[in-house]
Protein backbone atom coordinates (compact mmCIF):
# COMPACT_ATOMS: atom_id res chain seq x y z
CA UNK A 1 0.00 0.00 0.00
CA UNK A 2 1.60 3.25 -0.91
CA UNK A 3 0.51 6.24 1.46
CA UNK A 4 0.27 9.90 0.40
CA UNK A 5 2.00 12.58 2.25
CA UNK A 6 -1.79 13.38 3.52
CA UNK A 7 -2.47 10.07 4.29
CA UNK A 8 0.57 9.58 6.50
CA UNK A 9 -0.13 12.89 8.25
CA UNK A 10 -3.72 11.22 8.97
CA UNK A 11 -2.54 8.02 10.50
CA UNK A 12 0.39 9.99 12.59
CA UNK A 13 -2.64 12.29 14.11
CA UNK A 14 -5.04 9.47 14.92
CA UNK A 15 -3.24 6.84 17.01
CA UNK A 16 -2.39 8.65 20.08
CA UNK A 17 -4.33 11.47 21.96
CA UNK A 18 -7.43 10.84 19.85
CA UNK A 19 -9.98 14.38 20.32
CA UNK A 20 -12.18 14.12 23.36
CA UNK A 21 -14.59 15.84 21.84
CA UNK A 22 -18.33 15.52 20.76
CA UNK A 23 -17.16 15.70 16.97
CA UNK A 24 -13.38 14.60 16.90
CA UNK A 25 -12.78 14.20 13.82
CA UNK A 26 -13.87 17.79 13.44
CA UNK A 27 -11.28 18.72 15.30
CA UNK A 28 -8.48 16.87 13.69
CA UNK A 29 -10.12 18.46 10.65
CA UNK A 30 -9.49 21.79 11.92
CA UNK A 31 -5.62 20.39 12.70
CA UNK A 32 -4.80 19.08 9.40
CA UNK A 33 -6.79 21.30 7.21
CA UNK A 34 -8.65 18.12 5.94
CA UNK A 35 -12.31 18.26 5.29
CA UNK A 36 -13.99 16.30 8.54
CA UNK A 37 -16.07 14.19 6.16
CA UNK A 38 -13.12 13.30 3.85
CA UNK A 39 -11.08 12.42 6.93
CA UNK A 40 -14.08 10.18 8.25
CA UNK A 41 -13.91 8.15 4.55
CA UNK A 42 -10.31 7.54 4.40
CA UNK A 43 -10.18 6.17 7.97
CA UNK A 44 -12.98 3.72 6.97
CA UNK A 45 -11.23 2.57 3.70
CA UNK A 46 -7.75 2.24 5.92
CA UNK A 47 -10.37 -0.13 8.27
CA UNK A 48 -11.74 -1.90 5.36
CA UNK A 49 -8.18 -2.79 3.98
CA UNK A 50 -7.08 -3.66 7.83
CA UNK A 51 -4.41 -0.97 7.94
CA UNK A 52 -6.45 -0.20 10.99
CA UNK A 53 -7.40 -2.71 13.40
CA UNK A 54 -9.35 -1.20 15.46
CA UNK A 55 -9.93 2.57 17.05
CA UNK A 56 -10.78 2.31 20.44
CA UNK A 57 -8.01 1.90 23.80
CA UNK A 58 -4.82 0.23 24.16
CA UNK A 59 -4.75 -0.46 28.03
CA UNK A 60 -2.23 -1.21 30.48
CA UNK A 61 -1.47 -4.62 30.67
CA UNK A 62 -0.74 -4.20 34.04
CA UNK A 63 -3.48 -2.19 35.75
CA UNK A 64 -5.73 -3.62 33.19
CA UNK A 65 -5.42 -7.13 34.02
CA UNK A 66 -2.53 -9.57 33.51
CA UNK A 67 -0.52 -10.60 30.59
CA UNK A 68 2.75 -12.52 29.85
CA UNK A 69 5.00 -13.32 26.32
CA UNK A 70 5.03 -16.71 25.92
CA UNK A 71 7.17 -18.73 23.51
CA UNK A 72 7.23 -22.21 22.13
CA UNK A 73 9.85 -24.26 20.12
CA UNK A 74 7.93 -25.75 17.51
CA UNK A 75 9.12 -28.73 15.33
CA UNK A 76 8.58 -26.47 12.17
CA UNK A 77 6.52 -29.29 10.40
CA UNK A 78 4.32 -28.43 13.42
CA UNK A 79 3.79 -25.14 13.56
CA UNK A 80 0.55 -24.16 11.61
CA UNK A 81 -1.30 -27.00 13.55
CA UNK A 82 0.01 -25.72 17.02
CA UNK A 83 -0.47 -21.75 15.82
CA UNK A 84 -4.02 -22.60 15.07
CA UNK A 85 -4.63 -24.13 18.60
CA UNK A 86 -2.98 -20.63 20.65
CA UNK A 87 -5.14 -18.99 18.12
CA UNK A 88 -7.86 -20.43 19.15
CA UNK A 89 -7.24 -19.28 22.94
CA UNK A 90 -9.61 -16.40 23.59
CA UNK A 91 -7.11 -14.97 25.92
CA UNK A 92 -3.71 -14.90 23.24
CA UNK A 93 -4.13 -11.56 21.19
CA UNK A 94 -0.77 -11.74 19.30
CA UNK A 95 1.14 -14.93 17.68
CA UNK A 96 3.84 -14.74 15.37
CA UNK A 97 6.47 -16.78 13.92
CA UNK A 98 9.78 -16.33 14.37
CA UNK A 99 13.12 -16.98 13.17
CA UNK A 100 14.24 -18.94 16.03
CA UNK A 101 14.71 -22.37 18.05
CA UNK A 102 11.98 -20.71 20.08
CA UNK A 103 9.46 -19.88 17.11
CA UNK A 104 5.74 -19.53 17.87
CA UNK A 105 5.72 -16.12 20.23
CA UNK A 106 2.34 -15.11 21.65
CA UNK A 107 0.73 -12.89 24.50
CA UNK A 108 -1.44 -13.74 26.68
CA UNK A 109 -3.98 -11.94 28.29
CA UNK A 110 -6.53 -12.26 31.34
CA UNK A 111 -8.15 -10.51 33.90
CA UNK A 112 -5.94 -11.59 36.75
CA UNK A 113 -2.86 -13.87 37.19
CA UNK A 114 -4.32 -17.03 37.88
CA UNK A 115 -6.41 -17.09 34.45
CA UNK A 116 -2.84 -16.56 32.66
CA UNK A 117 -1.43 -19.33 34.86
CA UNK A 118 -4.01 -21.61 33.99
CA UNK A 119 -3.72 -21.33 29.47
CA UNK A 120 -0.46 -21.39 29.93
CA UNK A 121 -0.87 -25.22 32.16
CA UNK A 122 -3.50 -25.98 29.57
CA UNK A 123 -0.75 -25.32 27.11
CA UNK A 124 2.15 -27.60 28.88
CA UNK A 125 -0.44 -29.97 28.80
CA UNK A 126 -1.14 -29.98 25.44
CA UNK A 127 2.05 -29.57 23.70
CA UNK A 128 5.23 -31.22 24.65
CA UNK A 129 7.68 -28.58 23.67
CA UNK A 130 9.96 -26.38 25.73
CA UNK A 131 7.49 -23.54 26.61
CA UNK A 132 8.85 -19.36 28.26
CA UNK A 133 6.79 -17.99 30.56
CA UNK A 134 8.31 -14.02 30.26
CA UNK A 135 6.25 -11.76 32.23
CA UNK A 136 6.75 -7.70 31.41
CA UNK A 137 8.94 -6.76 34.48
CA UNK A 138 9.40 -3.49 33.55
CA UNK A 139 8.23 -1.34 30.80
CA UNK A 140 10.78 1.28 29.30
CA UNK A 141 8.93 2.09 25.78
CA UNK A 142 5.16 2.86 26.41
CA UNK A 143 3.03 2.07 23.44
CA UNK A 144 2.86 5.54 21.77
CA UNK A 145 1.95 3.98 18.30
CA UNK A 146 3.96 3.65 15.40
CA UNK A 147 5.39 7.00 13.57
CA UNK A 148 5.14 6.67 9.83
CA UNK A 149 7.69 7.65 7.38
CA UNK B 1 4.00 -9.02 37.07
CA UNK B 2 5.47 -6.74 39.36
CA UNK B 3 2.14 -4.84 40.77
CA UNK B 4 -1.37 -6.31 40.40
CA UNK B 5 -4.23 -3.47 41.20
CA UNK B 6 -6.96 -5.33 39.35
CA UNK B 7 -9.63 -3.16 37.78
CA UNK B 8 -11.57 -5.13 36.45
CA UNK B 9 -14.52 -3.77 38.57
CA UNK B 10 -18.19 -3.43 37.29
CA UNK B 11 -18.22 0.00 36.81
CA UNK B 12 -16.33 0.43 34.06
CA UNK B 13 -17.00 -2.88 32.59
CA UNK B 14 -19.44 -2.49 29.90
CA UNK B 15 -17.45 0.88 28.70
CA UNK B 16 -14.21 -0.85 28.28
CA UNK B 17 -15.72 -3.52 26.73
CA UNK B 18 -16.39 -1.12 23.92
CA UNK B 19 -13.05 0.44 24.02
CA UNK B 20 -11.30 -2.82 23.51
CA UNK B 21 -13.82 -4.30 20.98
CA UNK B 22 -13.31 -0.63 19.15
CA UNK B 23 -15.56 2.67 17.96
CA UNK B 24 -16.95 3.01 14.60
CA UNK B 25 -15.49 5.59 12.47
CA UNK B 26 -18.17 8.07 12.36
CA UNK B 27 -18.92 11.71 13.11
CA UNK B 28 -19.72 11.12 16.49
CA UNK B 29 -18.37 8.25 17.77
CA UNK B 30 -19.01 9.21 21.49
CA UNK B 31 -22.76 9.69 21.12
CA UNK B 32 -22.80 6.06 19.02
CA UNK B 33 -21.49 4.45 22.15
CA UNK B 34 -23.64 6.48 24.93
CA UNK B 35 -26.67 5.08 23.17
CA UNK B 36 -25.69 1.67 23.20
CA UNK B 37 -24.57 1.57 26.83
CA UNK B 38 -27.97 3.77 28.01
CA UNK B 39 -25.76 7.18 28.66
CA UNK B 40 -24.57 10.49 27.51
CA UNK B 41 -22.06 11.23 25.03
CA UNK B 42 -20.86 13.67 27.53
CA UNK B 43 -20.19 10.78 30.20
CA UNK B 44 -18.42 9.15 27.73
CA UNK B 45 -15.79 11.36 27.14
CA UNK B 46 -15.34 11.93 30.61
CA UNK B 47 -14.99 8.37 31.66
CA UNK B 48 -12.26 8.11 29.06
CA UNK B 49 -10.42 10.70 29.83
CA UNK B 50 -10.42 9.98 33.85
CA UNK B 51 -8.95 6.10 32.71
CA UNK B 52 -6.28 8.04 30.72
CA UNK B 53 -5.67 10.06 33.33
CA UNK B 54 -5.49 7.21 35.95
CA UNK B 55 -2.86 5.04 33.64
CA UNK B 56 -5.66 2.18 33.24
CA UNK B 57 -5.74 3.39 29.49
CA UNK B 58 -2.10 4.20 27.51
CA UNK B 59 -3.20 4.71 24.81
CA UNK B 60 -6.29 6.32 23.07
CA UNK B 61 -6.55 6.16 19.36
CA UNK B 62 -6.33 4.10 16.14
CA UNK B 63 -4.37 0.94 16.41
CA UNK B 64 -2.21 0.05 12.73
CA UNK B 65 -1.44 -2.90 11.46
CA UNK B 66 2.08 -2.41 10.46
CA UNK B 67 2.13 -4.97 7.65
CA UNK B 68 -0.86 -4.03 5.85
CA UNK B 69 0.86 -0.21 5.29
CA UNK B 70 3.75 -1.78 3.55
CA UNK B 71 6.19 -2.14 7.26
CA UNK B 72 6.98 -6.05 6.85
CA UNK B 73 9.86 -6.61 8.42
CA UNK B 74 9.46 -6.75 12.23
CA UNK B 75 12.09 -7.71 14.31
CA UNK B 76 12.23 -8.96 17.85
CA UNK B 77 15.69 -7.93 19.21
CA UNK B 78 16.52 -9.53 22.49
CA UNK B 79 19.50 -8.41 24.48
CA UNK B 80 22.00 -10.52 27.26
CA UNK B 81 22.48 -6.92 29.53
CA UNK B 82 23.90 -7.07 33.12
CA UNK B 83 21.56 -6.72 35.82
CA UNK B 84 23.02 -3.47 37.22
CA UNK B 85 23.35 -1.58 33.29
CA UNK B 86 19.72 -3.08 32.11
CA UNK B 87 18.24 0.18 32.84
CA UNK B 88 20.90 2.58 31.36
CA UNK B 89 20.93 0.35 28.52
CA UNK B 90 17.35 0.44 27.97
CA UNK B 91 16.36 4.44 28.30
CA UNK B 92 19.14 4.24 25.30
CA UNK B 93 17.51 1.98 23.69
CA UNK B 94 13.64 3.78 24.26
CA UNK B 95 15.39 7.13 22.79
CA UNK B 96 15.84 5.54 19.11
CA UNK B 97 13.17 6.79 16.81
CA UNK B 98 13.04 3.00 15.58
CA UNK B 99 12.20 1.31 18.56
CA UNK B 100 8.78 1.12 19.08
CA UNK B 101 8.40 -0.85 22.22
CA UNK B 102 11.27 -2.01 24.85
CA UNK B 103 10.58 -4.17 27.85
CA UNK B 104 13.08 -5.52 30.73
CA UNK B 105 11.65 -9.55 30.94
CA UNK B 106 12.94 -12.43 33.23
CA UNK B 107 15.32 -14.88 32.17
CA UNK B 108 15.18 -18.78 32.14
CA UNK B 109 17.21 -22.10 32.44
CA UNK B 110 16.68 -21.97 28.50
CA UNK B 111 16.82 -18.03 28.08
CA UNK B 112 19.39 -15.86 29.33
CA UNK B 113 17.92 -12.86 27.46
CA UNK B 114 16.59 -9.99 29.82
CA UNK B 115 15.41 -6.99 27.42
CA UNK B 116 13.50 -6.82 24.61
CA UNK B 117 12.87 -4.53 22.07
CA UNK B 118 11.04 -3.81 18.97
CA UNK B 119 11.92 -2.49 15.56
CA UNK B 120 9.39 -2.29 12.52
CA UNK B 121 10.60 -1.36 8.92
CA UNK B 122 9.44 -1.71 5.20
CA UNK B 123 12.71 -4.22 4.65
CA UNK B 124 14.66 -6.38 6.18
CA UNK B 125 18.02 -5.24 5.62
CA UNK B 126 17.04 -1.88 6.22
CA UNK B 127 15.90 -3.12 9.87
CA UNK B 128 19.28 -4.92 10.19
CA UNK B 129 21.31 -2.21 9.89
CA UNK B 130 19.29 -0.02 12.36
CA UNK B 131 19.93 -2.55 14.71
CA UNK B 132 23.68 -2.25 13.74
CA UNK B 133 24.01 1.42 13.93
CA UNK B 134 22.00 1.78 17.07
CA UNK B 135 24.77 -1.33 18.39
CA UNK B 136 27.48 0.56 17.44
CA UNK B 137 26.38 4.42 18.37
CA UNK B 138 25.77 2.77 22.20
CA UNK B 139 28.29 0.12 22.24
CA UNK B 140 26.05 -2.47 23.00
CA UNK B 141 29.07 -5.37 23.13
CA UNK B 142 26.55 -7.53 24.84
CA UNK B 143 24.77 -10.88 23.37
CA UNK B 144 21.82 -10.54 21.62
CA UNK B 145 19.93 -11.64 18.86
CA UNK B 146 17.49 -11.13 16.20
CA UNK B 147 14.53 -12.76 16.01
CA UNK B 148 12.34 -11.62 12.67
CA UNK B 149 8.56 -12.22 11.90
CA UNK B 150 8.24 -14.33 9.40
CA UNK B 151 4.70 -14.90 9.68
CA UNK B 152 1.80 -13.20 11.78
CA UNK B 153 -0.92 -15.75 12.93
CA UNK B 154 -2.55 -13.31 14.77
CA UNK B 155 -3.16 -9.50 16.01
CA UNK B 156 -5.91 -7.86 17.70
CA UNK B 157 -6.18 -5.89 20.88
CA UNK B 158 -6.51 -7.70 24.34
CA UNK B 159 -9.61 -8.78 25.56
CA UNK B 160 -9.81 -8.37 29.43
CA UNK B 161 -13.16 -8.23 30.23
Amino acid sequence: MELSNQDRDLLNAVQKDFPLHPQPFKVLSDQLDIPEQEIIERLNAFQQSNAISRFGAVFDHQRAGASTLAALAVPEHEIEHVAESINALKEVNHNYQREHEFNLWFVINACNQAEVDSVLTHIAAEFDYPLLDLPMEKGYHIDLGFPLW
Amino acid sequence: MVEQPLECELSEHALRKVLQEGLPLVARPYQHIAQQLGTNEQAVIEKIAEMKQRGLIKRFGMVLQHHELGYTANCMVVWDIPDQQVDQVAQQLSAEPAVTLCYRRPRRANWPFNLFCMIHGKERTQVQQQIESITDKHQLNYPHQLLFSNRQFKQRGAHYV
